[in-house]
């Protein structure tokens, strides 16, 4: 009975405590303003990036080498995503304000991977750089 | 026995402290963050012991089985210091540190007190079980702790960005560890949660090493965009 107790509050905080963690790192991300190349290679205009994009993007930043540190927090903002693809599934049908805040997180996880393509991008352009003028 | 997979988790655990560890010096969050630069060290130590104690005895020797419980227990209550770390951050303009260091002092105490209890009214009256109900209470009490850090920092409005995230990834990590050890209690002997352990075990510092490198320390953020969203 106590581990059962244990187990539902540990996953009400689990919950709470992730989708807070990812709702910081998305709101880390708005201060990022996304760069022209970035814009251009990942196909985002404006500063709104819709939901439905955040597959493409993680493509991308799938093929695209990483500076380090950031792999965790793309698993962290998939699963997060997949989450509230369930949630739609679930109850988005119920109440159509639920799939307008589904739809609003959902852009909020593609902007964030939007940022993370990137600085993948510029870390990479750096690289090269530095490559070149080694060679030189 | 132990496979290729559990092998390569163990490694990727490995590495994943080693980068935390570097970053963090890099950073030169040793002094502000002291109390994790002792956790990830100690996880890295622990590492290392539980691999050779596994070489030498085995994956299925009372050693490893030993050695297992008491360093995550040991590990626990360094964590624990890290979660007084953050309190002390949080409430720092207050000059309550000490209050607050005194008040971890007896919780641990009491925790550490209740689980002796609880072991000691149980027929088997083995001392490792004593340290299993350690850990999990202590995972359990770091949950609830956090937690009320975490509502301390709404209700305080707290805007830096570094130890918002720094508090909720503690807070999914506690709540990851306190909610697997309890179903381990309703299932035991499952084979899973050797996979699962190594993977939580990772969620730490890699959050951390991606906080400490990405997020700039003067960053702010107002709580209310992380507690309702694309306001």
């Amino acid at each position: 009975m106590i581990a059962i107790l244990i187990f539902g509050i540990s996953f009400l905080t689990l919950l709470q405590f992730f989708v807070s963690y990812c709702h910081s790192l998305i709101a880390e991300s708005r201060a990022y303003e996304l760069s022209e190349q970035g814009r251009e290679i990942s196909g985002v205009t404006g500063r709104i990036v819709r939901g439905d994009q955040f597959r493409r993007l993680l493509q991308l930043i799938a093929v695209c080498p990483e500076p380090g540190g950031d792999s965790g927090q793309v698993r962290a903002v998939s699963l997060y995503f997949g989450l509230l693809g369930l949630v739609r599934v679930l109850f988005g049908w119920i109440e159509p304000a639920v799939a307008g805040w589904i739809e609003s997180e959902r852009s909020g996880c593609a902007y964030l991977a939007a940022v993370m393509l990137d600085r993948r991008i510029a870390y990479n352009r750096v690289l090269m750089a530095r490559q070149m003028s080694a060679q030189l | 026995m132990l496979g290729p997979i559990d092998y390569s988790m163990w490694f990727a655990d490995f590495l994943v402290e080693i980068v935390c560890v570097v970053c963090l010096l890099k950073k030169r969050a040793f002094t502000k963050h002291f109390t994790i630069v002792i956790y990830v060290c100690s996880s890295i130590a622990v590492g290392v012991g539980r691999y050779s104690i596994m070489a030498t005895s085995g994956f299925t020797s009372f050693s490893y089985y030993y050695f297992y419980f008491y360093s995550d227990a040991l590990l626990t209550i360094c964590l624990y210091f890290v979660l007084m770390n953050l309190y002390a951050h949080v409430f720092s303009e207050m000059g309550v540190s000490k209050l607050v260091r005194g008040g971890a002092m007896l919780l641990l105490a009491g925790t550490a007190g209740i689980s002796y209890h609880m072991v000691a009214m149980s027929s088997d009256r083995l001392v490792t079980h004593f340290v299993i109900e350690l850990s999990q209470n202590l995972y359990f009490v770091g949950v609830v702790l956090t937690y009320l850090l975490w509502g301390a920092m709404t209700k305080l409005r707290e805007n830096r960005t570094h130890l918002m995230q720094l508090v909720l990834s503690t807070g999914v990590y506690f709540s990851m560890f306190a909610g697997s050890y309890a179903l381990d209690n309703m299932y035991p002997n499952t084979v899973v949660w050797r996979y699962v352990f190594h993977l939580m075990a990772m969620w730490l510092p890699v959050s951390w090493t991606y906080t400490f490198c990405k997020v700039p320390e003067d960053a702010r953020m107002p709580t209310a965009r992380v507690l309702v969203p694309n306001r």
